[in-house]
């Protein structure tokens, strides 16, 4: 990687190769009138140019599968291209088929679409409307799922309750912006039967399973890589319309095709994530301290259903958090919008709940003039009351109960390492000077290790040498690192001994895939169980042949031997070399030796495929506190000061859950201050490219200081938990606080992310005159 | 994201590129790149023939003359930015272009690509409006200079015609001491400004505003100077009155507004770092910190 | 219409003659003509940094020249920082600080901070920053990526006080 020896999709050449590009809606929602391809055609070193109509029969009868249902869902699933409605700007109408992307581009140009524009849905909330166009034409209503989530008596704990605070909060439209945009490369061999895909993904398994749905193949004939993946985020996970039309352009065609994904097309055809309108009510008693939280969300779905209402379920069961909640109500509606499809990027909709939360337990401060750290101590879950059942259902069906944390330390721990307890000095000394900082809380729960499960296959070759194997598809996580260190564990031997196989349908049978960060807990927890089992195998062959004790066996360095005796002569290590044998020795007569039986019922082999299930998720937990100066004549916010503490239970590699936690810190700051994915009115993107849409740059984020704390989990056989988005779930929601309590003096709100500069002046109003006034 | 195809030519000398203009109409000229290529990556603009000036090496110099400062229109923002007479006497184009882009646009980008693109937010176009650039164009046969209210049209349009190109750039010099401030707001660091403000100013002994020049940039389509200011200003001591009286000028100034920024938002913004911008030029040419 | 002209390029210190067309870019041209798909794409509009190369010397986008702007230049990829197998200094560091994920952003800042290096044997954090802002990474948060690029500055220094 670091040579530039890295492999990505777009760096695979497959001989005879074409290279595709697609012709895209121009319209948010409009009908099909006719497609007119002859110019295109006719373009040298064009090889075809293919609608709906030109699709296989099955890809035209059949929509894409959707994996998650539910049965309060209406569900809405597209066709591999656009038949007579276009949904959202961006969907795929057409595919041009050509010798090189210059040439494809030059024909998708000269493709003829007449639309008949019909009116769009922009806003999700008007979308929920009595009267509100309608996103598809034939459907009733926008509104495709209507979900309860409900826990304790409501109405009992509002009822007489003297303080109840409501807000309304709005959370904003964002996109994953991986730096690799997205990119498949389909290969037919006809004479075999045999499908390749290379496809940038975070779980090849799954986009085989969509494949083997839509193309009548058997599950041999199929087979998905992933290769080198430059970032995931969550929206790599999902199985895209485009992935389909490739695969049939290959079939039909007999060459192998590769389509790349440009930027401006992964602005409008990526799937993004939100919008999200929260209206909420807090009751607490005389002490602060919650009895009641009820409301609704109403959350902006995009045009389709690719991911159920996996999403907005996060955020409702997310809201709760770390705090002792007895009764709540949360009723959530997903809306149909004319835009590209909102399904889960970085925190998968998490953030989203702590920024809900987060801004109560703020408001209640406001309202009791108490410290906010103070009334969210007030009202933690204790460690003693672990496990702790929220009442939530999860959205992998089963409830939410926190295994292990410790809360209130960490809160602890993060302002211990601020120095909260002189910030107001510190307020105070600020705006003497006319400078107005301001400083914030976030904490979140997160459920991580999400199942069904992820397998990995330990087998030790008859040379000796030891692979795993492993459904989990890294983007950046150095899985290949931490698997390897969990192996290596068990065999005794440096970790590059170890060679680990990722992201390869072939390779492992069943998987599931790299996101919510489960890698660690799922993979992480079978390779262990795997390679403890061959590693036992090995003792079991190697103390048949060597006539000693299974226990008295070790393995290191390649042999199993007898483990050395403490305080024995020098010439016990000439012994153990007498007492040993190798691992390809053991391997060879696990394969099979004339004269040697295997025990009753023992497969052949050295080698051992476990799939972890995890009976729950198992809830990591973070603090993040912010300290930032606002410019009020100018609205800029700069970050003085970014910590995190962070408890995700035994760390295998520090080094790589540090990393992973700044990394989701970033995507926490750009959500927070810089992040805007605007639509017009008629759902058609205003933001396009990179000087609109804004990434944070090495100049907008602060140095992030993490502290670790370590409850293991006691729902996995290594104690850990996950860490992939836990730099980025509890973080927004203080940056916004932050803002709020700088500017205080002025009585400002915030309710809204992103919260940029020009909206700071404009809730400043004469205040940011400044000097100036 | 691939350019659309057209006709290539590298001339070498500027007798053949006016040439090519006006033999060929549909035609772009290309000169860093870093505003074109984008546009023809998305295929904004399809040119039938691209004329790229990178061979042309007469139009790459800085030059010092008695009371300007020139520039070919194809010298290098970082060869501006390194150069040590630039640095010497006009040490506000340098503050001016740390805000240019990123290192890796600055290595091709150049002054008169810049300036001719005319991006209501181009912190070159901001210099040429508070320096009274002196444009010059040449056609096929002639050539004419411009002066910068002659030059600026209007959104991205300047008064270059189809057949002719921007040669040279020349900034009226001021002499030093003198005070010297550049305040942008940008979102992030190298974005385009929402709005910069620049200021020169020298003081009598007396400490009294003797010239004065103040340019605010991305509110309206073009830079505009505050002129009416800067002629009042004559004579007034500075201080708090006197930079707000600066600020609620430069917030009349007819702003823009789009889906991102509003106009109340560029106008506020052009307030408070007009403001700013006078009262760190004064203090500066009071320091006798011309650095 | 395709419009193509013969170039000659130094890329890497080897040598290249071909006929292109006048429209790939310089990033295309080092992909597919000559297969050195270190240099990456992730935007082609001049925002990322992904696509850095140097041109004689100079750090440029690559998404945003012209390959027949090239012409009897030398480039140098990601590919031409190494000698063999054995890492830079700011390589090394990389590897040792951890400031590469996913990997796709950093071709383009290791040839960025190469360029930066050369110019800037001791600089501060906030030089750094300043210098880094003009390439996205969206996995790291850049902080292992300054300190990476200040260690080497670090171990440069220190090479040439020794010497």
């Amino acid at each position: 990687m670091l040579a530039g020896r890295g492999r990505f999709v777009d760096d695979i050449v497959l001989s005879g190769m074409y290279a595709a590009a697609f012709v895209r809606s121009s319209q948010a929602h409009a009908r099909i009138k006719s497609i007119d391809t002859a110019a295109a055609l006719a373009v040298p070193g064009v090889h075809a140019v293919i609608t709906y109509h030109d699709l296989p029969a099955a890809l035209r009868e059949r929509r894409l599968p959707l994996f998650v249902p539910h049965p309060t869902l209406t569900a809405r699933m597209q066709h591999a291209l656009a038949k007579e409605e276009v949904c959202y700007v961006g969907e795929a109408v057409a595919v041009v088929v050509a010798d090189n992307r210059y040439l494809a581009e030059d024909a998708v140009q000269l493709v003829e679409v007449d639309y008949e524009p019909l009116p769009a849905v922009s806003d999700c909330k008007a979308g929920a409307q009595a009267g509100a166009p309608r996103a598809h034409l034939d459907l009733e209503s926008n509104i495709v799922s209507r979900m309860l989530s409900s826990v304790g008596d409501i109405d009992a704990a509002f009822r007489g309750a003297k303080h109840i605070f409501r807000d309304e909060i709005f959370q904003h439209r964002g996109g994953a912006f991986f730096m690799e945009c997205r990119g498949v490369i389909a290969s037919y061999e006809a004479s075999e039967g045999a499908l390749l895909v290379y496809v940038s993904s975070q779980g090849p398994h799954r986009i085989k399973r969509a494949l083997l749905d839509l193309f009548d193949l058997s599950d041999t004939q199929v087979r998905v890589v992933t290769p080198d993946v430059g970032g995931g985020f969550g929206p790599k996970g999902s199985f895209y319309a485009e992935y389909a039309v490739i695969v049939a352009c290959a079939m039909t065609l007999g060459r192998p095709v590769k389509w790349i994904e440009d930027r401006r097309e992964n602005f409008v055809a990526t799937h993004q994530e939100r919008d999200q309108y929260w209206d909420v009510e807090i009751a607490v008693d005389d002490e602060a301290r919650i009895k009641g939280l009820r409301g609704t969300l109403t959350h902006d779905n995009g045009a389709y259903t690719p991911w159920g209402i996996v999403l907005p379920w996060i955020s409702v069961a997310t809201v709760p958090g770390p705090y002792v909640v007895p009764a709540y109500h949360l009723e959530m509606r997903s809306v149909l919008t004319n835009k590209v499809m909102a399904t889960p990027v970085r925190g998968a909709g998490r953030p989203e709940g702590v920024v809900v939360m987060e801004r109560l337990m703020d408001r209640v401060a406001r309202e009791f003039k108490l410290d906010p750290a103070e009334v969210r101590r007030r009202n933690f879950i204790q460690p003693s009351q672990m496990p702790y059942d929220v009442g939530v259902i999860f959205r992998d069906g089963r409830k939410v109960v926190y295994d292990s944390g410790d809360y209130p330390a960490c809160q602890d721990a993060a302002l211990q390492t601020i120095d909260y307890g002189s910030f107001r000095e510190r307020q105070a000394e600020a705006r003497r000077q006319g400078r107005y900082i301001g400083i914030g809380i976030g904490n979140a729960v997160e459920g991580t290790g999400l199942g069904p499960y992820e397998g990995a296959t330990v087998k030790v070759a008859t040379n000796g040498r030891i692979t795993v194997s492993t459904g989990a598809t890294p983007q950046g996580q150095s899985h290949k690192t931490t698997l390897a260190q969990i192996a290596s564990d068990q065999f005794g031997v440096p970790i590059d001994w170890i060679r680990v196989e990722t992201g390869d349908t072939s390779k492992i049978s069943q998987g599931i895939g790299t996101f919510a960060a489960r890698t660690a807990v799922n993979a992480g927890s079978s390779v262990h169980v795997a390679a403890v089992k061959v590693a036992a195998k090995a003792k079991t062959i190697a103390a048949k042949l060597l006539d000693v004790r299974e226990e008295d066996l070790e393995l290191r360095d390649g042999y199993v031997q007898v483990a050395a005796i403490p305080g024995s002569p020098g010439a016990a290590s000439d012994n153990a070399r007498q007492v040993r044998k190798s691992l390809a020795e053991l391997a060879v007569v696990a394969a099979g030796m004339p004269g040697f039986a295997m025990q009753d019922g023992a497969e052949p082999g050295l080698e051992n495929t476990a799939y972890f299930t995890a009976t729950q998720s198992t809830y990591a937990n973070g603090t993040a506190v912010v300290e930032v100066e606002v410019d009020i004549e100018t609205g800029r916010v700069t970050i003085l000061r970014l910590v995190l503490a962070h408890d995700c239970g035994r760390l295998i590699n520090p080094m790589v859950v540090d990393g992973q936690v700044m990394g989701g810190v970033a995507h926490a700051i750009g959500n927070a201050l810089f992040e805007r994915m605007l639509f017009d009115d008629q759902a058609q993107p205003l933001s396009t490219n990179f000087g609109e849409y804004l990434l944070p740059l090495a100049t907008d984020i602060p140095r992030i200081e993490i502290v670790h704390l370590e409850t293991p989990s006691p729902l996995n056989p290594l104690g850990i938990k996950g860490a992939g988005e836990s730099g980025t779930i509890p973080t927004i929601a203080p940056i916004i606080a932050a803002v709020e309590d700088a500017l205080s003096p002025f009585g400002v709100k915030i309710l809204e992310a992103p919260i940029t500069p020009q909206r700071i002046v404009e809730l400043l109003g004469d205040a940011a005159l400044g000097r100036t006034r | 994201m691939k350019p659309a195809s057209f006709a290539y030519h590298d001339p070498t000398t500027v007798a053949d590129v006016v040439a090519l203009l006006a033999e060929h109409e549909e035609s772009r000229l290309l000169a860093g790149g870093q505003s074109l290529m984008p546009m023809m990556n998305f295929r904004f603009v399809q040119p039938a023939h691209l004329i790229d000036l990178n061979r042309v090496e007469e139009l790459g110099f800085v030059r010092v003359g008695g009371n300007t400062l020139a520039f070919g229109a194809m010298t290098r923002q970082r060869q501006i930015q390194r150069d040590a007479n630039v640095q010497q006497s006009c040490p506000i184009m340098i503050e001016a272009l740390s805000h240019v882009g990123h290192r890796q646009t600055r290595a091709r980008g150049t002054i008169g690509g810049s300036i001719s693109h005319f991006d209501p937010s181009a912190e070159l176009c901001n210099m040429a409006a508070l320096h009274d650039a002196q444009l010059v164009l040449g056609r096929k046969g002639s050539q004419r200079t411009l002066d910068f209210d002659q030059f600026a049209r209007g959104y991205l349009t300047t008064a270059i015609e189809p057949d002719e190109m921007l040669l040279e750039i020349r900034l009226g010099r001021w002499a030093k001491p003198q005070g010297f401030a550049f305040e942008e707001f940008s979102t992030r660091h190298g974005d385009f400004a929402i709005c910069a403000v620049s200021c020169l100013v020298t003081l009598t002994g007396a400490g009294a505003i003797d010239t004065i020049a103040i340019a605010v940039s991305g509110v309206a389509p073009t830079p505009q100077r505050l002129r009416g200011f800067e002629i009042a200003a004559r004579g007034q001591t500075p201080g708090h009155a006197f930079y707000r009286e600066a600020a609620i000028q430069a917030a009349a100034i007819e702003a823009m507004s789009d889906a991102y920024t509003t106009a109340d938002y560029r106008r506020h913004l052009a307030r408070v770092l007009t403001y700013r911008a006078l009262e760190k030029a004064v203090a500066r040419f009071k320091s006798q910190d011309t650095k | 219409m395709t419009d193509t002209r013969d170039i000659s390029v130094v890329v890497n210190g080897k040598s290249y003659g071909r006929a292109v067309d006048t429209r790939r870019t310089l990033g295309d041209f080092l992909r597919l003509d000559l297969g050195l798909t270190g240099t990456h794409f992730g935007c082609e509009h001049g925002a990322c940094g992904a696509c850095t190369v140097r041109v004689d010397g100079v750090a440029v986008r690559s998404c945003l020249m012209l390959a027949v702007q090239a012409n009897e230049k030398s480039v140098q990829t990601i590919e031409g920082l190494a000698k063999g197998d054995i890492l830079t200094p700011l390589q090394q560091a990389f590897q040792d600080r951890h400031a590469l994920q996913c990997g796709f952003c950093t071709p383009g800042i290791l040839m960025t901070m190469a360029e930066f290096l050369e110019e800037n044997p001791a600089p501060s954090e906030a030089d750094v920053r300043d210098a880094l802002s003009g390439n996205i990474c969206r996995c790291t948060g850049y902080q292992n990526i300054v300190d990476a690029v200040l260690q080497t500055a670090d171990t440069l220094r220190k090479g040439r006080d020794a010497a």
